[in-house]
C-alpha cells in the first residue's frame, strides 16, 4: 500500500551531525588539525634542535668557500675559492651529464632488446628475454658495485695500461681518450650545422605542406640526413680540416692529456643504462603488442608495403602507448643516478647532500634544495607528459 | 531402382575420385627439428646472421660463466691462500670457501651468536604466514591474515629486539644485519605500505578538498623524489623533528623512509585499480544504503584490488630491491655485509668481489624472480576468472 506523503510537506529533518556536508567540514577541519599541530610541533623541536647544536640557519652558506676539491668538474672549480653554491651547480652539472648520456644509451639499447624480445628469431627472442629477466630481478645498487669494484677496478694499474688502437688507454684509474682540438675555422663547421638542421626542419615542414595539398611524398629522411651530415662535413672538408686530436700520453705514473673518464662515471653510465635499458625494452616490447594486428592487415590489404606499414601505421600508434611510461623510465634513470653516493662519483647528492651537507651541518637547507631539484625535475616532466597525452590522446566521439 | 541405378552408371564414369588419397606427409625441411630451425633461426638472410652472433655471443658468455662459477672455483679452503692464482698455480674462479665462512655473517649480521635462534625462528614464522597468505588453498586464510598482519608483526618485533620479562636479553638494532634486516625493512615496507597506500589512494579520489590535498602533495611529493634523498631525510631530518630524548634509531629511521616512499607508489597503483571500477558499482553501493566505508570495504576495494594484485606484487619486487638503498642510514643489510666481508684482508684475493657480488645477485634474483612468477600466475588466474 502507497504511502501518501501529504504535498509541500518539509523536507525530512536529520540532526546536523548527520548532514554530510557538516561532517565533511568537520573531517577537514580536524585534519587540518592534526597537519597543522605535527607541522609545528615538528618545526619546534627542529628550531630546539639546532640552537641546541649550535647549528646556524638559512641559505647564507650558499656563497661560504666550499674548501674541498671535486673529481670531475665541467665547469670551473677550484677548492680555496669557489663556494658551496658553486659546488651545488658543479654537482648537478654532472647529475644532468650522466643522466643525459645513460638515456640515449639506455634508449638505444632497449629499443633493441624490446623488439628482438618480438623476434621471429627463437635464439634472439629468448637471449632478449633472458637480459631483462636476469637484469630487471637485480638491484641496480648491486650492479653498480659489480661494474665499479669488480670490473673498473680491477683492471691493470696505471702501469699496465691496456692500449686500444687509436690512442686510448684504459686502466684501474678510468679510461683515457683522445681530446678533439679546435682550431680557427672551426666555427663556420658549426655554423653550417646550424644551418643543415634549420634547412632540414624547413624541409620537412614543406613537404608536409605539400604532401596534404597534392599528395606527393618528398624524400624527407635522405634530404635531412644530407643537411644535417652532409653539409658540416662538406664545410669541414673546404675549411681544410680545421680539427686535430690531443692524444693522451702515457708517463710512469699518470697519463696526461686527451679526455679522462673516471671509472666512477663509466661504472654509473654503464650501470644504468644496462638497468634502464631492461625496464625500456618492456615497455617497448608492450606499446608494439598493444597495436592490434587488424591494423595492420588493414594497411597491408590497402597496399602498403611493409615498411611504410611499420613507419605509417604501427610506429605511430605504438608510440602513443611508449611514451608516457618511457618518460617516467627516463624520470626513474634520473632519480637512481643519485646511486652515485654508493661510487663516489660527484653527483648533485654526493657533492651537495653529502660533502656539503657534512661540512655545513645544515640538514633541513640542504635536503631542501636537493629534493627540490628533482621535484622541479618531475612535477615539469609530469606537465610536459600531460599535455602531450592531451594532444595524442584518442579522441572517441 | 531405376534412380539408384542411374548413380552407380554416374559413379561408375571415373573422372572424380571415389575416395581422398591419405595425405602426404610434409616436406622434411619444413617439420621436426630440422623444419623447425629453418622456421625459428634461419628464415631469412639477416636472421641467419642474427643466430650466428647470438649463438657466438652465449657460447663465450656462458661456458665463462660455468667455468667461473663450478669448474675453476674453489671450494674449500681457510683463508685466501686457497683462491689466490700465485699460490695454487692454476685458474682460479669463484672462492667459495669464503662465502661458507662468512655466511653467519650475510645472514644475521652482528647479531649476538647465542641469540640466532631467535632469528632462525622468526625467519620460520615468516616463513608460515607467506605461505598461509600465497597457497590459495590453505586452510582458514582468514585467520592468516590476522596472523600476518597481527600476530607475526608483534611477536616477531618482541623476539627479535627482546623482553626481558620474557627471558629474551635485548638485542640493540645496530647488531642487526645481513638477510636478517633486508627481510625486515623489505616485510615492514610490504605491511605498512598497502593499509597507508589505499588510504592516500582513497583520499586522493576524496570529494573533500582539503583531503584531497594533502594527498596529492604527499604523492607527488615522495614520487618525485629519489629514495636515496627520502632516507637522507630520515636520517639526517627525522632527529631534529622529534624532541632529542625520542631520537628514534638508525633501523627506525630507515623503515620510516622505505614504508613512506614505497606507500606513495602502491598509492597510484591503486588508484589506478579504483579508477577501473565502473561508476554503477559505486552507485548500486549507496542506492542499497552503504555508507561511504561499507561501500569501499565489501564493493569497490574487494574488486579493485583484485584486478591490482599484479601491480601490487610489481611494487613489491621494487621495494624488495630498494633495500639495497639502507646503507645510507648505515645500517648493514645483505648487500652490505657482502660490500665489508669482500674487503677482509683475510680474503682479499682478485675473485672475492666478483664472488661476493655473484651470491648477492643469486639471492636478490631468486626472491625477485619467484614475486614476479607469482604475479603472472595470479594475472593468468584472474584472466580466466573473466573470461566468459
Amino acid at each position: 500500500m502507497p504511502i501518501d506523503l501529504p504535498a509541500g510537506s518539509p523536507p525530512a529533518r536529520v540532526a546536523f551531525y548527520n548532514d554530510p556536508k557538516v561532517r565533511s567540514i568537520a573531517y577537514q577541519v580536524a585534519l587540518c588539525a592534526v597537519v597543522g599541530i605535527l607541522v609545528y610541533g615538528a618545526a619546534r623541536n627542529a628550531i630546539d634542535n639546532l640552537e641546541r647544536a649550535h647549528i646556524a640557519s638559512g641559505f647564507g652558506f650558499w656563497n661560504h668557500t666550499a674548501g674541498f676539491d671535486i673529481s670531475q668538474t665541467l665547469i670551473g672549480f677550484d677548492s680555496a675559492a669557489s663556494s658551496y653554491g658553486r659546488a651545488f651547480w658543479v654537482g648537478l652539472l654532472n647529475t644532468l651529464l650522466v643522466a643525459g648520456l645513460g638515456i640515449v644509451f639506455a634508449s638505444i639499447l632497449g629499443f633493441i632488446i624490446g623488439i628482438a624480445r618480438l623476434s621471429k628469431n627463437w635464439l634472439v627472442a629468448k637471449t632478449a628475454a633472458g637480459y631483462v629477466e636476469t637484469i630487471r630481478n637485480i638491484p641496480l645498487l648491486l650492479q653498480l658495485l659489480f661494474w665499479y669494484n669488480a670490473v673498473l677496478k680491477a683492471l691493470p694499474a696505471i702501469r699496465d695500461s691496456l692500449v686500444i688502437p687509436g690512442g686510448i688507454y684504459l686502466n684501474n684509474r678510468g679510461l683515457f681518450i683522445p681530446a678533439p682540438v679546435f682550431k680557427s675555422g672551426f666555427g663556420f663547421v658549426l655554423i653550417a650545422l646550424a644551418a643543415g638542421i634549420a634547412g632540414a626542419i624547413a624541409f620537412y615542414v614543406w613537404a608536409r605542406k605539400r604532401q596534404e595539398r597534392t599528395g606527393l611524398q618528398a624524400p624527407v629522411f635522405s634530404t635531412a640526413l644530407a643537411l644535417m651530415i652532409g653539409l658540416p662535413l662538406a664545410v669541414l672538408a673546404l675549411a681544410g680540416f680545421p680539427l686535430g686530436f690531443e692524444f693522451p700520453a702515457a708517463g710512469r705514473f699518470n697519463i696526461n692529456g686527451g679526455i679522462e673518464v673516471l671509472p666512477e662515471f663509466a661504472a654509473l653510465l654503464f650501470g644504468l643504462s644496462i638497468y634502464t635499458a631492461a625496464f625500456i625494452a618492456e615497455v617497448v616490447r608492450a606499446g608494439i603488442t598493444a597495436v592490434s594486428r587488424g591494423q595492420t592487415e588493414a594497411a597491408y590489404s590497402l597496399g602498403l608495403r611493409a615498411r611504410p606499414t611499420l613507419r605509417l601505421i604501427v610506429v605511430p600508434q605504438a608510440m602513443r602507448v611508449i611514451i608516457p611510461p618511457l618518460t617516467s623510465q627516463y624520470l626513474n634513470l634520473t632519480k637512481n643516478s643519485t646511486l652515485a653516493v654508493a661510487i663516489g662519483y660527484p653527483d648533485l647528492v654526493q657533492v651537495f647532500t653529502g660533502t656539503v651537507l657534512n661540512q655545513t651541518g645544515q640538514a633541513v637547507e640542504v635536503v631542501a634544495i636537493t629534493m627540490a631539484v628533482y621535484l622541479t625535475l618531475s612535477l615539469a616532466t609530469s606537465l610536459l607528459m600531460n599535455i602531450y597525452n592531451s594532444r595524442i590522446a584518442l579522441v572517441e566521439r | 531402382m531405376t534412380m539408384s541405378e542411374g548413380d552407380l552408371a554416374v559413379a561408375e564414369i571415373k573422372f572424380v575420385r571415389g575416395a581422398t588419397i591419405a595425405p602426404r606427409p610434409a616436406p622434411a625441411a619444413m617439420t621436426g627439428a630440422f623444419g623447425w630451425l629453418r622456421a625459428n633461426l634461419l628464415s631469412t638472410p639477416f636472421n641467419i646472421v642474427l643466430t650466428v652472433l647470438i649463438a657466438l655471443l652465449l657460447a663465450w658468455v656462458i661456458p665463462e660463466l660455468l667455468k667461473f662459477l663450478f669448474i675453476d672455483a674453489v671450494w674449500t679452503g681457510s683463508d685466501r691462500d686457497a683462491c689466490r692464482e700465485v699460490v695454487q698455480h692454476r685458474e682460479i674462479g669463484a672462492c667459495w670457501p669464503f662465502v661458507w665462512e662468512r655466511w653467519s655473517y650475510f645472514v644475521y649480521g652482528s647479531y649476538p651468536i647465542p641469540q640466532r635462534w631467535r632469528v632462525d625462528v622468526f625467519f620460520v614464522m615468516l616463513a608460515i604466514g607467506v605461505v598461509w597468505m600465497l597457497w590459495l588453498e590453505s586452510p582458514r586464510r582468514d585467520l592468516g591474515s590476522v596472523y600476518f598482519f597481527v600476530v607475526l608483526p608483534i611477536s616477531s618485533f618482541i623476539l627479535l629486539t627482546g623482553w626481558s620479562a620474557a627471558g629474551l636479553s635485548p638485542v640493540d638494532t645496530s647488531l642487526w644485519g645481513g638477510i636478517l634486516v633486508t627481510i625486515v625493512v623489505a616485510s615492514v615496507g610490504i605491511v605498512c605500505s598497502l593499509p597507508i597506500g589505499i588510504l592516500l589512494a582513497l583520499g586522493r579520489r576524496s570529494r573533500m578538498p582539503a583531503v584531497r590535498l594533502f594527498s596529492v602533495i604527499f604523492i607527488e611529493f615522495v614520487r618525485g623524489v629519489p629514495l636515496v634523498t627520502v632516507l637522507f631525510m630520515a636520517s639526517v631530518m627525522l632527529p631534529l623533528f622529534v624532541p632529542e630524548q625520542y631520537s628514534p634509531d638508525k633501523l627506525v629511521r630507515a623503515l620510516v623512509g622505505i614504508a613512506l616512499f614505497a606507500s606513495a607508489y602502491m598509492a597510484e597503483v591503486v588508484r589506478a585499480g579504483l579508477q577501473a571500477i565502473p561508476k554503477g558499482q559505486f552507485e548500486g553501493a549507496m542506492a542499497v544504503g552503504l555508507g561511504y566505508w561499507q561501500m569501499m570495504r565489501l564493493i569497490i576495494l574487494p574488486q579493485a584490488l583484485k584486478i591490482t594484485i599484479p601491480n601490487i606484487v610489481n611494487t613489491y619486487i621494487g621495494l624488495f630491491k630498494d633495500t639495497t638503498l639502507v646503507f645510507i642510514v648505515g645500517i648493514f643489510d645483505f648487500l652490505q655485509t657482502v660490500e665489508v666481508s669482500r674487503i677482509d684482508p683475510k680474503w682479499a684475493t682478485p675473485v672475492t668481489s666478483t664472488t661476493g657480488y655473484a651470491v648477492a645477485a643469486i639471492f636478490y634474483w631468486i626472491f625477485c624472480y619467484a614475486m614476479s612468477r607469482y604475479a603472472r600466475a595470479t594475472e593468468a588466474r584472474l584472466a580466466k576468472a573473466d573470461r566468459r
